[in-house]
C-alpha cells in the first residue's frame, strides 16, 4: 500500500501538542464517533427505591433468566466497537448484580472502549474495585446516594443493611482511587441530609460541581405497577419545587436566556424531536432502542435477529419519523413553543399513559411553572395559545444577555 | 528516555489502538499510561504510518528506510521526527523497547 506523500516533520509536530496528540473523551465525542452505547445489563436491583422506575426484585429468576447471556453481551459490545462506539455505559437496575459483571467489563475494556458505570456501589468489592483500579474504566464511576444515614438510605431503598453496604463500596473506590462523581434523588427523607451530603461530595475528588439530583421521577419503565407509579406520584416534586431547584442553579437566568433562543419553539407533528436515535441502547433483553426510557414494543429491534449497524442505521431511523395523530397533542403539544422546556417525548407518554403521543400533564405543568418563572407566559396562559413567542424569547434573552467580560 | 535508531519497540499491550471513523484513536487499558486515566491519543496519518510499523520486528532504522520509500522527505528528517514521535511514545508508556 502506498500511502500519500507528505511531509512528515510538518504534519506529525506540533510545538504545543508535540508529536501525539492527547484527547479528553468528551472532546473526542465532540469531535467525531458514535459516542456512547448504552447497555442496560439487568432490570433487577438490589434495592427496592420507592421512587424507582425500574427495579425488579433482585432475586427475580424469571427475569435473570431472560436476561442476555453473556456471549450475548460480549457479541453487542464487538459490534459497538466496530461501528466505533468509544464508550459503553453498563446500568441497570444494579448491573453488579450480574455474576459475569466483571467479565464484561474487562472485555469492553480490551475491546478499547471506556466504561461508564451506573451502580449503587453497595456491590462493589475489594476484587471488583481491584479490577476497576487496575483496569480504570476511563470514565467516572456514576454512584447513586439514598442517604447519608442508616435511616434514611434503608428508608429509600426499603433495604436492610443496604446503608453499609454503600459505605463499604465507596470506601473501597476511594481507597483504590477510583474517580467517581455521586448523585441522587430528590426525595424529602433527604431534606435533612442535603447539607451533609453536599459537603460530602466536595471532598470526591472527581466532583467538580454539586451533585445532581433527579426529582421530576419517570413512571414504571415496563408499565407493570400501576401501585408502584401511585407511590412515584408521590414523591415527585411538584412543579413549583421543580421551579425553585432549578432556580438556585448559577447563572440560572443567564443560561436560560441562552437556552431559550436556541432551543425553544412549537416542534409541529414529528414526534421524536430530542436526540433518540443517535446513539443506541439495548435492554436487558437484548433489544435496541432509540433511547432507554422508549420500551414501546413496536419501537424495540430484537438484536436476535438482525445485527446492531443495521438497528442503529435502518430500523431505528425509520421508526422515528413517526408523527403525532392524538388530536390533544395536536392542539397542545404540537403547537407549544415550550417544547425546549418540557420533557414530553414518546417513552415518557408511553410510561405514563401506553401512547406515543398523549401529552404528559406533569411534565407539562413542570414546563408551565418554569416559563411563568422565566417571565415568558403569564399565569393564565399556555405555550400552546402564546403566538407572539419569538417576540418574549427575544425580549427574555435581551434582558439576562451574558455580560461580555 | 533516550531513544535510539538501532532499537527495536514494539506497542505496550496496555494499549488497544482503534481506527474510528478514519482516525486511529489509542485508548490505555491500564492505570499509569499517560497524564490521568481517561486520557486518549490520536496520532495523524504519518504518526499512524510510524506507529503501525512498531510491531516488535523492525528497528527505527529500518522504520526510517521504509518511510523514506515512501514519504517524499529527507532521511535526517525522517529520523528527527521518527526518534522525536518515538521518544514521545515511550515516555507515554505506549510502546516499549522490545
Amino acid at each position: 500500500m502506498t500511502l500519500p506523500v507528505s511531509p512528515v516533520l510538518i504534519i506529525i509536530y506540533s510545538p504545543e501538542m508535540g508529536y501525539v496528540t492527547r484527547l479528553h473523551p468528551d472532546e473526542y465525542e465532540g469531535l467525531k464517533g458514535r459516542g456512547q452505547i448504552d447497555i442496560e445489563l439487568t432490570e433487577r436491583c438490589n434495592n427496592n427505591c420507592v421512587h424507582c422506575c425500574i427495579n425488579l426484585p433482585e432475586y427475580d429468576a424469571r427475569a435473570a433468566e431472560r436476561e442476555m447471556d453473556a456471549g450475548f453481551v460480549k457479541e453487542i459490545l464487538r459490534q459497538a466497537a466496530e461501528i466505533g462506539f468509544l464508550t459503553v455505559r453498563f446500568t441497570g437496575g444494579e448491573p453488579t448484580l450480574r455474576p459475569d459483571f466483571a467479565e464484561l467489563y474487562l472485555f469492553a475494556r480490551r475491546l478499547g472502549m471506556q466504561v461508564i458505570l451506573f451502580t449503587n456501589a453497595r456491590r462493589i468489592t475489594p476484587e471488583l474495585a481491584g479490577l476497576l483500579a487496575r483496569y480504570p474504566p476511563g470514565r467516572v464511576v456514576e454512584v447513586s446516594v439514598y442517604g447519608m444515614s442508616v435511616e434514611t438510605y434503608d428508608r429509600i431503598t426499603r433495604c436492610s443493611g443496604a446503608f453499609d453496604e454503600f459505605r463499604r463500596g465507596v470506601d473501597l473506590l476511594v481507597s483504590h482511587k477510583i474517580p467517581f462523581i455521586v448523585k441522587g434523588p430528590k426525595l424529602p427523607f433527604i431534606k435533612d441530609e442535603k447539607a451533609m451530603f453536599e459537603a460530602w461530595a466536595t471532598t470526591i475528588p472527581a466532583m467538580d460541581q454539586l451533585p445532581v439530583y433527579s426529582m421530576n421521577f419517570e413512571f414504571r419503565a415496563r408499565r407493570d405497577s400501576p401501585e408502584k407509579n401511585d407511590c412515584i406520584a408521590r414523591f415527585r416534586a411538584t412543579p413549583e419545587e421543580s421551579v425553585a431547584m432549578l432556580a438556585k442553579q448559577p447563572n440560572y437566568l443567564e443560561e436560560m436566556a441562552q437556552y431559550c433562543s436556541k432551543y425553544i419553539g412549537p416542534p409541529g407533528d414529528a414526534l421524536f424531536n430530542c436526540g433518540a436515535g443517535h446513539s443506541v441502547c439495548i435492554d436487558a433483553y437484548g433489544h435496541a432502542q432509540a433511547c432507554l426510557p422508549l420500551r414501546h414494543p413496536d419501537y424495540c429491534v430484537d438484536l436476535r435477529g438482525t445485527t446492531l449497524k443495521m438497528a442503529l442505521e435502518e430500523r431505528i431511523p425509520a421508526m422515528l419519523n413517526a408523527r403525532a395523530s392524538s388530536p390533544e397533542y395536536l392542539h397542545r403539544c404540537a403547537k407549544c413553543f415550550l417544547k425546549g422546556l418540557c420533557e414530553q417525548c414518546p417513552a415518557k407518554s408511553w410510561t405514563e399513559y401506553g401512547t406515543l403521543d398523549t401529552p404528559v400533564e406533569y411534565l407539562c405543568e413542570v414546563a408551565h411553572a418554569q416559563a411563568r418563572h422565566l417571565g415568558l407566559i403569564g399565569n393564565d396562559e399556555y405555550g400552546w395559545e402564546v403566538t407572539d413567542w419569538k417576540v418574549r424569547v427575544a425580549r427574555f434573552a435581551e434582558a439576562h444577555r451574558k455580560q461580555d467580560i | 528516555m533516550s531513544v535510539s535508531l538501532e532499537t527495536i519497540y514494539v506497542q505496550s499491550e496496555d494499549v488497544v489502538s482503534r481506527i474510528i471513523e478514519d482516525e486511529l484513536i489509542i485508548v490505555p487499558l491500564v492505570s499509569g499510561i499517560g497524564e490521568s486515566d481517561d486520557d486518549l491519543y490520536t496520532l495523524n496519518e504519518t504518526g499512524r504510518a510510524i506507529w503501525s510499523r512498531l510491531d516488535g520486528a523492525k528497528s527505527l532504522n529500518q522504520i526510517a528506510e521504509e518511510l523514506l520509500e515512501e514519504f517524499e522527505t529527507e532521511a535526517e528528517t525522517v529520523q528527527k521526527d521518527l526518534l522525536g514521535l518515538v521518544e514521545e511514545l515511550v515516555n507515554r508508556k505506549l510502546v516499549m523497547v522490545r
